[in-house]
């Protein structure tokens, strides 16, 4: 019989620092368990490093980071870092490893918090060495302290604007900043406006990083409509198509971004019902008030579900351990809705602005869609959009049929960089919704387990 | 492709339930006859048992009443091209069960003995020497094996694909997502119920894998099947190594490495199954032995990394041999409970079915399959 | 450009790259040391051998893997610099060690 506690945590992000937090103030038994080597998730990345301490550029989001970092330490949680979960079973049994060793522990709740990923922005060229997602260049400027000079940075998103107002508090030099977001979503989001005042604030200084750019030295483009990487060995450019033609610049590092989407590995592979988002344009696990997914016993909270923020995530983690301690039978159900509620009403404040800004951030198609045919789709196995579209052709229906005609979907990567882009790319070609086409069926490991620590498999109780 | 028709056209020569590559192989060898089919799918072609098994092409190791299918079965691989227009990533070299001692190899030679007593001479044993020549990766440990060549394995999406694509090119129709739930008899007409449509034929062949019991059911016939799921592991590519399928005396394990360098290590050890939902329920502690087997076998795999883990549906027969012929009620026949080793029976099954169905008999020798060595008809 | 922020004492510590010897800050994870050594090509992918460096740094992409101290396939992002570190850049999805006592074992056919 594996060691069993009462409630294990898969990831240190905000939602799953939060949940710990709750959980230990009564009193259960929790294990954590997050891949990386100390917590934050990616949002707070080397938010406890001493070089981070005073760090204003870093932005007050990310301060406010160690206030929750700072708590979750003090809780009473077994922290198991650089702990890599490839198994959750509906029995909610764990199957982790770490410094080579795999094991199985148990818990009578799960709460998992997996986090966000980068949506692909998969453009010609996007392979390329020299190209990286805008979320790495934010994490080795947290981490490891190292920026990249000349770059172009790529894309749609808050996250764009973030990172370059972040190079620029630096000093560091950035080459251009392409901005695509799509001309029409300024006018689709403006309704939403009114709905977001709650985070006004946030809002407008999304928008003042973005005049600061504007305003700046960068090479600033708007309203381009297609873009591209060029390169033979790594890059050596980019073009965009704007004004009728295209148009080029000369540079050695890209950094993309165009949203991030849920992590849901994990949670699909331990048989968690998701749904279609369309104005997020990707699958979120569905949850009920409590998060609690259609395992029993499994909570899904924060972006890992949905995407919704760390401030989002902060709150749902709470409300999920809240439920959890409910059924653990340490919180009497006539407490449970008047402790809940200060997160509820912040969470509530916290989703305010998604509307807004899903619509105005909101990928063009062909950024989805890629319409060059000998685009990379799946970067593992160099599957193209031209191979997909003609298995697709020849009566491929699905996601996880296109696994049987060709290795799509079935590199170490698992369908992470691909499985957005397939799902899309198949219904397009078969002119059917995204939500009828469906998405990778995943298994267990979610992430490669050796060979070796897999026959080594110990059961916790057993070591 | 699901087709839609009037009702008139849900009338035919045979309606085929099940479409792995029993109902697909049974339902091109009618068609190629002349006969017109329907195959009644309740997911899709090749979505169980037939699409995600380990593919093995073998007449290795057979339970002794299937080794005459297995043999006519494998003169059909050779030429599968032939059948149905692909070579469904068929590679043929050898099969090869190791003897991890003496025990072990001595059980190989007396198997091997009662082979050659009933005429066939595939089954040969080799010594540690010419083990370690063929399998140079093999731990040394291992005594000698057991061999047959020109087995092999295929790819079971594909081939099973392959053969819907011939059927539906010899006018075969396929209805996907058509789950039988009731079947009626009237005189020799059967009417086959979905929840949406009806189907009739004068002959109706159960071909449903793990579930053909719930048809035989309706027939009137109980059989003992039960839904298992073996599970099934595969790796990353790594530099070629081996090239036979692998087993091993004693212990569930099947190896083997394909043209990309990936690693299907496979065998036997059980998930669990839901015959309802579809889903299969992986066993780790399990696995876990399947990889001490595998890691002990060929050293060379201790650092290989696993990438995914798997299991499909398959119908189990308690004395693991599966039900073919006739059912007890006059124009109905099945072909189901492979076991977990169907695969390379699918080409000379369909064979079968079609000689019993337009001849009323084969020259293969299925009397050790009848459905009634279980339990008469109720 | 690749630009450091980090102090010019910082602590360093010696690695290998394929068989060169290079000195990278201590605590970095493996990508981000390489890439402060300007190193943006890790590997070549097993279909095409075409080039690839790391780039989500966050263990997703499994873009940036590397063979480190003889084992294959590592995720060089997720992994921290340490003294003697042996980091080699692999082509297709590596090879093996062969860490087994008993034979040296021949390996038939050509890698990927």
């Amino acid at each position: 019989m594996s060691r069993q506690y009462d409630i294990i945590v898969i990831g240190s992000g905000p939602a799953g620092m939060a949940a710990c937090k709750m959980a230990s103030e009564h009193g259960a038994d929790i294990l954590l368990l997050d891949e990386q080597r100390s917590p934050g998730g990616q949002i707070f990345r080397g938010i406890e490093l001493p070089q981070n301490q005073k760090r204003p550029e870093l932005g007050n989001a990310y301060q406010a980071g160690k206030k929750l970092t700072k708590a979750f330490r003090k809780s009473n949680v077994e922290y198991v870092s650089q702990a890599t979960v490839w198994q959750l079973s509906p029995d909610l049994e764990v199957g982790y490893s770490k410094a080579g060793e795999a094991r199985i522990v148990s818990a009578k709740q799960v709460i998992l918090a997996t986090g966000a990923l980068e949506r692909p922005m998969p453009v010609p060229g996007w392979t390329l060495p020299g190209v990286m997602t805008a979320g790495a260049a934010q994490i080795m400027l947290k981490e490891s302290q190292i920026d990249v000079a000349d770059a172009v940075f790529a894309g749609t998103g808050p996250l764009l604007y973030l990172i370059v107002h972040q190079y620029l508090a630096a000093g560091i030099p950035v080459k251009a900043v392409i901005d695509l977001t799509p001309q029409g979503n300024y006018l689709k989001a403006a309704r939403h406006l009114p709905r977001a005042l709650p985070k006004i604030k946030q809002i407008i200084e999304g928008w003042q990083w973005k005049r600061e750019i504007a305003n700046s030295e960068i090479v600033f483009i708007e309203g381009a409509t297609d873009f591209r990487i060029k390169g033979d060995q790594s890059v050596s450019g980019i073009e965009y198509f704007k004004g009728n033609r295209w148009q080029s610049l000369q540079c050695e590092h890209v950094f993309l971004h165009q949203g991030v989407a849920p992590n849901l590995n994990l949670s699909l592979a331990a048989g968690c019902n998701s749904q279609w988002n369309e104005r997020q344009k990707s699958w979120t696990i569905e949850t009920d008030d409590w998060l609690q997914s259609s395992v029993t016993g499994v909570a899904v909270a924060g972006d890992g579900a949905s995407i919704g923020g760390a401030g989002a995530a902060q709150q749902q983690g709470a409300i999920a351990a809240l439920g959890a301690l409910c059924r653990l039978g340490k919180i009497e159900e006539s407490q449970l809705d008047r402790l809940a509620r200060p997160y509820r009403n912040e969470l509530k404040s916290e989703m305010a602005s998604r509307p807004f800004l899903e619509t105005l951030f909101s990928p063009a198609d062909i950024f989805r869609l890629p319409r060059q045919e000998d685009t990379i789709v799946c970067r593992c196995e160099e599957i193209t959009v031209g191979e997909i579209r003609k298995a697709v052709a020849i009566g491929c229906l699905g996601p996880n049929q296109l696994k049987s005609f060709s290795r799509c979907g079935m590199g170490p990567c698992q369908g992470r960089m691909c499985g957005l882009t397939v799902s899309e790319l198949i219904a397009d070609t078969i002119n059917e919704p995204v939500a009828k086409v469906g998405y990778y069926r995943l298994r267990s490991p979610v992430k490669p387990l050796l060979l070796q620590e897999l026959a080594n498999l110990k059961t916790s109780a057993e070591s | 492709m699901v087709s839609y028709h009037s009702s008139a056209s849900n009338n035919a020569d045979a309606v085929i339930i099940g479409g792995g590559i029993h109902g697909c192989s049974t339902a091109l060898h009618l068609a190629l006859a002349g006969m017109s089919v329907i195959v009644l799918e309740k997911d899709y072609v090749g979505r169980h048992a037939s699409g995600v098994n380990a593919g093995g092409v073998r007449r290795l190791g057979r339970a002794l009443p299937e080794i005459p299918l297995a043999v006519a079965s494998a003169k059909m691989w050779e030429n599968i091209e032939g059948l149905v227009d692909d070579d469904c990533g068929f590679e043929s070299s050898f099969q090869i069960k190791v003897a991890e001692d003496e025990t072990g190899l001595e059980q190989l030679k007396t198997r091997s003995k009662e082979v050659h007593a009933l005429g066939f001479s595939h089954e040969k044993i080799i010594d540690q020497k010419k083990l370690q020549e063929l399998l140079p990766a093999v731990a040394s440990h291992c005594v000698g094996a057991m061999m047959v060549e020109g087995d092999g394995f295929a790819n079971p999406f594909r081939t099973v694909q392959a053969f819907r694509r011939k059927c539906e090119n010899s006018g075969v129709v396929f209805r996907q997502g058509a789950k039988v739930n009731s079947i009626k008899k009237t005189g020799s007409n059967w009417s086959i119920h979905t929840p949406v449509e009806m189907f009739e034929t004068v002959n109706l062949v159960n071909c449903a894998g793990a579930w053909a019991g719930e048809i035989a059911k309706m027939l009137g016939e109980i059989v003992p099947i039960e839904g298992r799921a073996p599970m099934l592991m595969i790796t990353a590519r790594m530099p070629a190594f081996v090239t036979p399928v692998v087993g091993v005396q004693g212990r569930p394990l099947s190896f083997k490495q394909f043209a990309n360098g990936t690693v299907l290590i496979g065998g036997g050890h059980e998930g669990q199954a839901n015959l309802e939902t579809n889903e299969t329920k992986l066993d780790f502690a399990k696995l876990a032995i399947s990889a001490e087997t595998a890691s002990r076998l060929f050293p060379i795999m201790r650092n290989a990394r696993i990438v995914r883990c798997w299991a499909g549906i398959e119908g189990v027969m308690p004395d693991r041999i599966p039900v073919i012929g006739p059912s007890q009620v006059e124009g109905a026949f099945h072909a189901f409970g492979f076991s977990a080793h169907g695969f390379q029976l699918g080409p000379v099954g369909g064979k079968i079915m079609r000689d019993l169905i337009i001849d009323g008999k084969t020259d293969l020798p299925i009397a050790p399959f009848r459905i009634d060595r279980f339990v008469k008809k109720s | 450009m690749i630009i450091s922020l980090a102090q010019k004492n910082a602590d360093t510590v010696n690695v290998q790259l394929d068989g060169s010897p290079l000195k990278v800050r201590r605590g970095l994870n493996v990508a981000a040391a390489l890439l402060e050594a300007n190193v943006t090509q890790f590997r070549r992918t097993p279909v095409t051998a075409s080039p690839r460096g790391p780039f989500c740094m966050m263990g997703v992409c499994f873009d940036c893997i590397l063979t480190i101290d003889g084992l294959a396939n590592q995720q060089a992002c997720m992994i921290e610099v340490c003294e003697g570190m042996e980091i080699e850049r692999q082509t297709g999805d590596g090879g093996l060690q062969t860490q087994q006592d008993d034979q040296n074992v021949p390996l038939n056919g050509s890698g990927l």
